[in-house]
């Protein structure tokens, strides 16, 4: 069904032993918006995200993506999903083509090689190897082959932890062109300008519970409250309002 | 409008199975490590064992003799006769001498004389009957007859021979297990594999992928020690290349399906390595490489002649050095599928992808 939501989660919870990583988590995440979770390192989000791809199976709650569930249609939403994992090296020794090749090979459809290396400007990186590459042009390496499959959904998970600014602003763009085009996004992140730049609603996540769901500029309005008179709130303040600590601490 | 114009005179992509295969290749080759052992390594070992262990009959038998009055005689005695190399040895240094194999045995020059030396080494019991019989001739011992000798060189009888083929089955062994269980347990330690099974790739065709890029360069890779040994040592090829070609392949595939199932666990390099010293130190020891499987006690025959090694080994040995046919050396080619199918089943079943 076209019309079913890109991702619904009910009541989703997964435990580590003794620790609950993610507690009855529900959120349902439209077509066509980027939708962040957020929180600190340790919240959550992770965990979430995994389950979410079919990497994880969760001890409790129900999970669709597509309008379609991970036990029945594992092969067709491979097919439409595209993922960026957050520790995952590519292989250092395989030039930016090559990985391309290989990752756009999985895919029935997809975008083709040369339009995926234009797209991420890394045209004139095509014959270096991986391991020679920055930070940012791996990240984009990475975000480039999770866009292969022209899937309907990217998750990405912290695709801009570590990066310089000039470098987050060039994945951004690329999300943005992703999203013209009808893509939807679930990203995870840390950094509170990244979720009010590129996100339409945030999951604020705390010790793997939902404590706050809203857009950014509805949540900045009803919890941080400006502490200067010329200075608007910002998410950060958002999650201080909420749980008294700061998001990186 | 032509392919070449949508992809620009790039190659499109291929099928999921010959990216994945040729991805393990670059790896492979793009690793001047991984050439050296495969390729270079497997040469230098036969050369030094080739000069550690040369032809048995060019070598004298070499003699200790300590010092006492009638040393002269005796040293004169045994110089005359053919085959000794006669060295001096102190009182104190003759058992050093003997347990470092510079010598086969110790004259005590007295009349009689003493010999002292391990029955239990064949080197010594050889020297005793050379050195016996040159000091008894010598001192006039008449001979009734003397054979007619006709020396006879049996192609392939040398150790060299007989090394080379085992040499190559260890190598198939080795690049096998290392290369692929290695490269495996880094895939996972970078959380590619967990990337990859993420993606719509199909596990079974990636695990293959591993197992045909390990033998694309078989062909290179056993080449290089036979056509060494035949061509710079002078081993006999008696059997046909193309039968040698398949009991290598059986072989490869094998040790490629057990490298599978030895990686298909651990979460890092120094689980692995453990694990694949521990499955191929027996091999190496047990499985006729250096020295012949017949020096081992009949306990233990049923194991190592079950081991895939012993298999390989002589196989090879059978068609390389006997000329063996395919149909000849069926029994061992069946063990080897069955040392391939089996592990690459519990493989599929056990492999560990995050």
């Amino acid at each position: 069904m076209s019309d079913a939501p890109a991702v619904r989660c009910e009541h989703l919870t997964k435990w580590y032993g003794d620790v609950t990583a993610v507690d009855s988590l529900s959120f349902t995440v439209r077509r066509g918006e980027c939708f962040g979770l957020l929180g600190p390192n340790g919240a959550g989000k992770t965990t979430t995200i995994e389950i979410l791809e079919g990497l994880l199976v969760p001890d409790a709650g129900d999970v669709e993506v597509l309008g379609l569930r991970w036990k029945t249609d594992d092969a067709e939403l491979r097919q439409r999903l595209g993922i960026q994992l957050q520790e995952t090296r590519l292989a250092e020794k395989a030039t930016v083509e090559e990985t391309l090749r290989m990752f756009r090979s999985f895919y029935r459809h997809g975008r083709s090689v040369p339009d995926l290396l234009r797209l991420f400007e890394l045209d004139g990186k095509r014959r270096t190897w991986v391991g020679k590459l920055s930070g940012g042009q791996r990240q984009r390496l990475a975000v480039a082959c999770a866009l292969a499959g022209a899937p309907d959904l990217l998750f990405l998970d912290e695709p801009t932890t570590g990066l310089d600014p000039q470098s987050r602003r060039q994945l951004w763009s690329v999300l943005a062109e992703f999203r013209a085009q009808g893509g939807t996004v679930l990203v995870t992140t840390h950094y509170m300008d990244e979720a009010e730049i590129l996100c339409d609603r945030v999951a604020v996540v705390d010790q793997g519970r939902l404590i706050a769901l809203g857009t950014p500029g509805e949540l900045i309005d009803a919890l941080a409250a400006p502490k200067v008179v010329t200075r608007r709130g910002t998410l950060e303040d958002v999650f201080m309002a909420l749980t008294g600590r700061h998001l990186r601490e | 409008m032509g392919s070449g114009v949508i992809f620009r005179g790039q190659r499109p992509h291929l099928s999921p199975l010959v990216e994945l295969t040729l991805a393990r290749l670059r790896e492979f080759v793009r690793e001047p490590e991984a050439l050296f052992w495969t390729f270079v390594f497997p040469i230098l070992m036969s050369v030094m064992l080739a000069v550690a262990f040369p032809a048995r009959g060019d070598r004298p038998v070499p003699v200790g003799l300590v010092p006492g009055p009638e040393a002269a005689s005796v040293r004169r005695m045994l110089e005359s006769a053919p085959g000794i190399s006669v060295r001096d040895v102190t009182e104190t240094g003759e058992q050093a001498a003997l347990r470092e194999g510079e010598v086969d045995l110790i004259v005590v020059p007295s009349t009689p004389p003493v010999y002292r030396f391990d029955p239990a080494r064949e080197g010594s019991r050889i020297a005793r009957l050379v050195v016996d019989a040159a000091l008894k001739k010598a001192e006039g011992r008449a001979d009734p007859w003397s054979a007619r000798e006709e020396p006879v060189e049996v192609p392939g009888s040398r150790y060299i021979d007989w090394l080379i083929p085992g040499i190559l089955g260890m190598n198939i062994m080795s690049t096998g297990m290392w290369g692929i269980g290695f490269s495996i347990v880094q895939m996972r330690l970078r959380k590619l594999l967990k990337l990859l099974v993420a993606s719509p790739m199909r596990k079974g065709e990636y695990l293959l992928a591993q197992m045909l890029a390990r033998l694309v360069f078989l062909a290179p890779e056993a080449a290089v020690p036979l056509l060494f040994g035949a061509l710079v040592l002078g081993m006999p090829v008696l059997g046909s290349y193309a039968v040698i070609a398949v009991v290598c392949l059986t072989g490869a595939l094998s040790f490629a399906a057990l490298g599978l199932l030895a990686a298909s666990r651990p979460r890092t390099l120094e689980a692995i390595s453990g694990i694949l010293n521990l499955v191929m130190l027996p091999m190496w020891v047990l499985s006729g490489v250096f020295f012949s499987t017949a020096n081992f006690p009949d306990v233990l025959q049923p194991v190592i002649q079950a081991l895939p090694l012993t298999a390989l080994n002589d196989a090879l040995r059978a068609v390389v050095l006997e000329g063996a046919s395919l149909r000849a050396v069926s029994g061992e080619l069946a063990l080897l599928a069955a040392w391939g199918i089996l592990p690459f089943a519990g493989a599929l079943r056990l492999f560990r992808w995050t």
